[in-house]
């Protein structure tokens, strides 16, 4: 069988050059990237800021070379035939306002459909449709330099169904949008591929629930490197023989946290302050561990606000395969920034 | 099957034109258009005007001034449609943030770029129109329509306008490499070769040093036969190519071109891959 997309030990390195002296410094975006996703799949990357989801997207869509490895869309190599590709896709990316300011909703989203051939009348059939859909049909003949942010990106997500492309690409489709707006988009992914087997979508996110809940398979990215690529299901049941706790306790600092990680038995431990309080998230070898814990809590006057077993989600096996949850991650790398 | 073929070509250039059209056109206010494509020529050409007088003491009647003036005139197409063509990678990669959609949908993208230079093109032909009445009714530019050689007129212009269009296409390639500063390149460009043209003064007053550059120019012989075709034998004012028979430098001007239009092919796309390989097809500068 072949499949939508076919990756092989891709890689990419960005040279980044600093001044004119200076030797560029090589950054490792993807390292050995082997993903098979088959027709008719749903299937989500997740992984933090810098995970290298947008670079393998771009390699996909043939934005961009790869530094080494291969990959075949839709039948077809990305670097040896792009114009074989091409007719086949589409990718939208959230968080930005593109679009021809002067031209209304209607006029750039036809424009985009003819360059794909599509007879006029199928396009502004489907075009009303879609918008429709995402609830821009009021719109349709406002500029769109006169639609708000989040309603250009409404309006580019429909750029990219408009096409009924074999395979649609979305990076962080709900990114910006408000939690109702993303709703309709994630159920309406969720249907476009749902009523044709041979549809593929590869969408990109850092929102767990949105992997969780959506995709058919989910790939875990860090630092280029594919962690573990399964269902939902079966990434969560790698936890099912652990014991999951969340905890809200009085404010904490990093010394404590170390004391908690040396008890026998606490696998791992992510921490998160809120205002006057902190949240814990353990995750332990089995439920009696959870004793031991309190004990240690207790030694070092922490009083615990909140106690509560839980079901093992897609960011406990993130935690489990990084260390650290993805909002840790992104924290540390704001803190680097700053 | 031939006619499938030609389809995406067809596409992307119609389609480019047409939204080139949209953005060129779309002047809030009749009154800036008209200052765009009619005050400015007019008043550059006043400028030339100005600065012959003073150097000849007013001498309009001799052939030289329609020879300068024609050159003047002509000369918009050369910023207009070098800047048209290569603008767009610009404008569309940083400001509309289309690019990257335009370039993975099936667009020939070459073509795509040529398409979005002939809006400026249309409004170039209008600008040169428009100064060249200005010159014939208020300047004694003079023009006798029973003498023009229509035929030359039009092959020139139509291969001149083909090679500035490759020339466009040579300055795209180079601004998806160039992230930074790219401002008014395409006019900063030509420009530089107005001096190396032949427009307003005979090549024979440059050092000899750098005098090839306006032999290999095509838009010097391009130029050249734009002047003959309307003014007849008279306008060999300058003694550049006052030699050469107009059957001759059609030639010259005809193989130029084709040079040009190879260079660029290959040029662009060597300027594409290497924008690929570099991620820098998409790049946004907060410019
Ligand atoms: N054009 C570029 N030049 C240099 N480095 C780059 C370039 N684009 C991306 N990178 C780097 O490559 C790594 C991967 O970036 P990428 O954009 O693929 O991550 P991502 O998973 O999409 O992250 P995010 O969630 O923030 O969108 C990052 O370290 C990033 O800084
Ligand atoms: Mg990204």
């Amino acid at each position: 069988m072949h499949f939508a997309i076919e990756t092989q030990n891709l890689c990419r390195i960005y040279k980044i050059r600093g001044g004119k002296k200076t030797e560029p410094k090589e950054l490792l975006a993807l390292e050995d990237v082997n993903l098979q996703i088959r027709h008719g799949e749903l299937f989500g990357l997740l992984g933090p800021n810098g995970a290298g989801k947008t670079t393998l997207i771009k390699i996909l869509t043939t934005l961009l070379a790869p530094t080494s490895g291969s990959a075949i869309v839709a039948g077809f190599d990305v670097v040896k035939n792009p114009e074989k590709v091409r007719p086949r896709i589409n990718m939208v990316s959230g968080g930005e306002s593109s679009g021809y300011g002067l031209l209304t909703v209607r006029e750039n989203l036809w424009m985009f459909s003819q360059f794909y051939g599509i007879p006029s009348n199928i396009a502004n059939q489907r075009i009303k449709q879609l918008l429709d859909i995402v609830g821009l049909s009021d719109r349709i003949n406002s500029k769109s330099s006169d639609l708000s942010t989040g309603l250009r990106q409404k309006m580019n997500v429909v750029r990219g169904f408009l096409t009924d492309p074999d395979v649609l690409f979305l990076d962080e489709p709900t990114l910006g949008l408000d939690v109702g707006a993303s709703r309709e988009i994630r159920h309406f992914i969720r249907k476009w591929i749902d009523d044709d087997q041979t549809r593929t979508l590869l969408l990109t996110t850092h929102y767990m629930v949105e992997a969780d809940e959506l995709c058919d398979r989910v790939a875990i990215i860090n630092q280029g490197r594919v962690l573990a690529c399964d269902t939902p299901a079966t990434l969560k049941h790698r936890l099912q023989g652990e014991a999951i706790y969340r905890m809200e306790v009085s404010p904490l600092n990093g010394t404590n946290l170390q004391d908690f990680e040396s008890i026998a038995g606490v696998h791992k431990v992510t921490h998160r302050a809120q205002d006057g309080f902190s949240i814990l998230e353990l995750i332990l070898a089995q439920d009696d561990v959870i004793s031991s814990v309190v004990n240690t809590m207790t030694a070092g006057n922490i009083h615990i606000l909140n106690l509560q077993k839980r079901e093992p989600t897609l960011e406990d096996v993130f935690v489990d395969l990084v260390g650290k949850s993805i909002e840790e991650m992104e924290s540390d790398a704001d803190i680097e920034s700053t | 099957m031939r006619a499938t073929s030609l389809k995406p070509f067809v596409r992307s250039f119609h389609l480019a034109a047409w939204l080139g059209w949209q953005i060129e056109s779309n002047w809030a206010d009749p009154f800036l258009f008209a200052i765009y494509s009619i005050i400015k020529p007019v008043s550059a050409a006043a400028i030339l005007v100005v600065m012959y007088s003073v150097i000849t003491h007013g001498n309009f009647a001799a052939p030289i001034f329609s020879y300068i003036y024609l050159g003047n005139a002509f000369y918009i197409f050369v910023g207009q449609v070098m800047t048209g063509i290569s603008w767009a990678v610009i404008d569309d990669r940083e400001h509309y943030k289309t690019m990257k959609y335009l370039y993975i949908a099936p667009v020939h993208f070459p073509t795509y770029l040529l398409g979005r230079g002939v809006a400026r093109f249309i409004i170039a032909a209008f600008s040169v129109l428009i100064t060249i009445l200005f010159g014939v009714l208020f300047l004694k530019v003079q023009i006798d329509l029973t003498e023009v050689n229509w035929l030359l007129f039009f092959v020139s212009l139509m291969i001149g306008v083909i090679m500035l269009a490759m020339m466009g296409l040579i300055l795209a390639g180079v601004l998806m490499l160039l992230v930074h500063h790219e401002f008014g390149i395409g006019d900063a460009i030509a420009g530089a070769l107005y001096l190396f043209s032949g427009a307003v003064f005979p090549l024979e007053v440059l050092p000899t040093s750098l005098r090839w550059i306006g032999f290999v120019n095509p838009i010097t012989y391009w130029l050249e036969l734009l002047r003959r075709s309307l003014v007849g034998q008279v306008a060999q004012a300058f003694p550049t190519l006052s030699t050469l028979s107009n059957m001759q430098i059609l030639i010259i001007l005809i193989t130029l071109s084709i040079t040009f239009t190879i260079i660029s092919g290959y040029c662009f796309r060597w300027c594409e891959n290497l924008a690929r390989e570099r991620g820098l097809i998409d790049v946004v500068t907060n410019y």
